[in-house]
């Protein structure tokens, strides 16, 4: 089950380097997305998938799963929820803005020098 | 009051939720900041009062014991940075109740300022790596809107960058924290470097921590990873700017510090090299950019790598004195950073512009103006008996001790480089002939004048009274020379 | 403009928004010590009413529930951040909560614990953010 998870990781990930290097803002976004989703998956993958009874609650098991990586992934869903909200609502007043969703299009045009 | 070392991040947590019900209301929202940041410093004072008494304070949230639990470690470094944060944020705020227009304050202004508070000073007490990732998220969310606030078109289009860099350094910080999660099965820190401690460091082990230098590095803007420091950092208005530059870089730094004293320090012949070496090239990249760069605002950010690069350098050579200059050349980056942007922010806004070919002449009209940023610059640059002295003195000292020559002559040679880009400035701007400005009138230069200057008061006593100060810094570097301190404090029973 | 049909959306979203929003009081109560809980909950809620935002138009949601959905999200931070803070009254470490079981009547035996104001904070606050967004975007429309 391991490898399984991770090479469908690999494949997460690849698929978000390729969308993020793409021009389109919103392509940029769904890869920003993938991404996170690929690092949750190795967070629950990297501490073991083991099925059992849940920890502490009841005495006397010994088959029980690791509760921690749940509650940290569920933080980093809630928070990659959050920011991808915001990225989206970025990029829509940037469309209303510039015009574009295009990547190239939004190249500096003032100098700093 | 075992809660204290929480204090720092309660009070503005409370505050900011508070602030929330009555965003429009600009005085309120004004008075209550500065009331609020003022307690915050109280109570990290009282906190470094404490640590230099008593030691180490930890704190079990929700008194679950170590190392299940999630644990605030307050030691003397953690204490001190939160103490200078809270002072930086106080001066700022001062500073753009006059420098922001009210339309700009009334849109959650103060109320991201806050957050950044708790972001950061969490970020620097935290003894959880995970929750030190929910921390940066914090401060990270609160920069998204700040860097945003007032939407021009330069700034949507430098913070879509700025988030997309931070979202994907979240992204590998999560991937760093499931590797070492599943190395070695705990995220207290104090644990984490017992155990790595106790299998010596394998392969595995140093992988993560060039990962972790990855995600360090984005936020603190090292050599290959600092191409989106300048134009994101170009973008926002200036009190933003001045928080930004003195804080968020210096979040990574600590990160970085803590990390490859408490975890990684048993191979150090690859992975501090490494840091060593991309330390030494942030400077030089940092360097070119202050000489190329004729717009005030962008040389001030190139001074921030060029720092960046001499803290981190200390940090690689691993020796008591090259940390203890860190840690005290990080203390005085922080402020003077902060007053430079202040200051440099009072000459664009007389001038209208940032680009030093529409200045000349200020020192005529403006002499307090001038003489505070001559101090600052020449502190910058590390003049004795001004506060960046000590610090690079100590990290030079600790390259020469480390048998290491090329290191220390970079610094000296970086050292004219910052004082030739800050005099740049001050010669081009400050002299010659005056012109005709339309921007700020003087009453007003002078209202922002009065937080910059207080803070240079504050940052010149840190350099001439650095013999008071020397036993903090002493107390702060004793846990990064032997990790021992720390864990036990932690995990005592 | 062509009037569109969507009279059985309108008409299972009287119904199903009730049912979504009681499952999301349930799932909020049988948090802590089953799967559930005030994040959970909360988005649940925020479905039913995006949901009613979908079938009818955000006037018409407005009327209904005349919330200030910041002033909601505030309310939801002060009231899990004071629940937290509460422990600083009586000198144990931020975050600590107190819980006992009690026999009330009905219920029977009951655990009542202060996680769950806690967690009620949560709840308002997830409602409050997610209709923010969705506000946010589809207000510029």
């Amino acid at each position: 089950m391991e490898i399984l998870m991770s090479i469908v990781i690999g494949i997460l990930f690849t698929c978000a380097v390729y969308l993020m290097l793409s021009k389109s803002l919103l392509r940029i976004i769904i890869g920003t997305g993938l991404l996170s989703h690929g690092a949750h998956l190795l967070l629950l993958t990297m501490s073991g998938l083991k099925t059992g009874a849940a920890p502490v609650l009841t005495e006397g098991i010994t088959n029980y799963t690791d509760p921690l990586p749940q509650a940290l992934v569920l933080t980093a869903i809630v928070i990659s929820f959050g920011v991808t909200a915001f990225f989206l609502v970025l990029a829509y007043r940037a469309y209303q803005e510039l015009g574009t969703d295009n990547m190239e299009k939004m190249r500096g045009t003032e100098s700093h020098d | 009051m075992i809660n204290l070392p929480l204090l720092p991040i309660l009070i503005p947590l409370l505050t900011a939720v508070i602030l929330m019900f009555f965003p429009k209301r600009i005085a309120a929202q004004r008075l209550i900041s500065i009331v609020a940041t003022i307690g915050t410093i109280i109570a990290s004072a009282v906190l470094v009062a404490t640590v230099k008494q008593n030691g180490i304070q930890t704190l079990n949230l929700g008194s679950w014991p170590a190392p299940y639990g999630i644990p605030l470690v307050s030691d003397m470094l953690s204490a001190l940075l939160v103490l200078t944060t809270s002072i930086i944020v106080l001066f700022v705020v001062w500073y753009s109740i006059f420098y922001m227009g009210k339309e700009h304050e009334s849109f959650f202004y103060y109320i991201g300022i806050q957050f950044l508070m708790v972001g950061i000073n969490g970020a620097f007490t935290t003894g959880d790596i995970f929750n030190m990732f929910v921390f940066f998220e914090v401060f990270l969310i609160a920069s998204y809107l700040l860097i945003v606030l007032g939407g021009k078109k330069a700034q949507l289009r430098e913070s879509i960058k700025y988030v997309l860099i931070n979202v994907i350094s979240s992204a590998l910080f999560v991937s760093a924290v499931a590797y070492l999660y599943a190395v070695v099965g705990t995220l207290n820190m104090a644990d984490v470097s017992q155990r790595i401690a106790e299998i010596n460091q394998p392969g595995i082990v140093t992988v993560i921590a060039i990962l972790f230098l990855l995600v360090f590095g984005l936020k603190g803007a090292i050599f290959p990873l600092y191409f989106w420091l300048p134009s994101s950092y170009h973008a926002p208005p200036i009190p933003v700017l001045a928080l930004f530059g003195a804080l968020l870089t210096k979040v990574g730094v600590y990160a970085i510090m803590r990390t490859y004293t408490l975890f990684f320090y048993h191979e150090t012949g690859y992975t501090h090299v490494i840091l060593g070496v991309l330390a030494l090239l942030t400077i030089i990249v940092g360097c070119i950019g202050a000489i190329a760069y004729r717009d005030v605002k962008m040389i001030i950010i190139y001074n921030i790598m060029i720092a960046v690069g001499v803290i981190l350098y200390g940090v690689a050579v691993m020796t008591p004195d090259g940390l203890e200059g860190a840690v005290f050349y990080l203390l005085n980056d922080m402020v003077i950073k902060a007053a430079l942007f202040m200051l440099i922010g009072i000459m664009m806004a007389i001038v209208g512009s940032s680009h030093l070919k529409d200045m000349g002449g200020l020192i005529k009209q403006y002499p307090w103006v001038g003489w505070t940023y001559f101090v600052a610059a020449l502190s910058l640059a590390g003049i004795p008996p001004l506060s960046g002295f000590v610090g690079k003195l100590l990290i030079i000292r600790g390259g020469f001790t480390a048998g290491d020559f090329v290191g220390p002559l970079l610094i000296l040679v970086s050292s004219l480089v910052v004082l030739y880009s800050a005099m740049k400035i001050f010669i081009n701007g400050f002299w010659g002939t005056p012109k005709e400005y339309h921007g700020a009138k003087k009453h007003l230069a002078f209202r922002l004048w009065i937080p910059a200057a207080a803070l240079m008061v504050l940052a010149v006593a840190y350099g001439v009274g650095a013999e008071a100060v020397r036993p903090f810094i002493t107390q702060a570097v004793e846990p990064l020379v032997n990790p021992a301190i720390y864990i036990e404090a932690v995990l005592k029973e | 403009m062509k009037k569109p049909n969507d009279l059985i959306l309108k008409t299972v979203t009287k119904v199903i928004s009730f049912i979504i929003i009681l499952f999301s009081l349930h799932l909020f109560f049988a948090g802590h010590y089953e799967p559930g809980g005030g994040f959970i909950g909360g988005l649940m809620t925020a479905a039913a009413l995006v949901l009613l935002l979908l079938a009818y138009d955000m006037k018409t949601v407005n009327t209904i529930l005349p919330f200030n959905y910041k002033i909601m999200t505030a309310l939801g931070l002060l009231i899990a951040v004071l629940t937290s803070a509460g422990a600083l009254l009586f000198n144990v470490p931020f975050l600590t909560h107190a819980y006992d079981y009690f026999e009330l009547p009905l219920l029977g035996e009951t655990s009542l614990h202060t996680a769950v104001l806690f967690d009620i904070g949560v709840y308002l606050v997830v409602i409050g953010i997610t209709m923010t967004i969705i506000q946010t975007i589809g207000e510029s429309e």
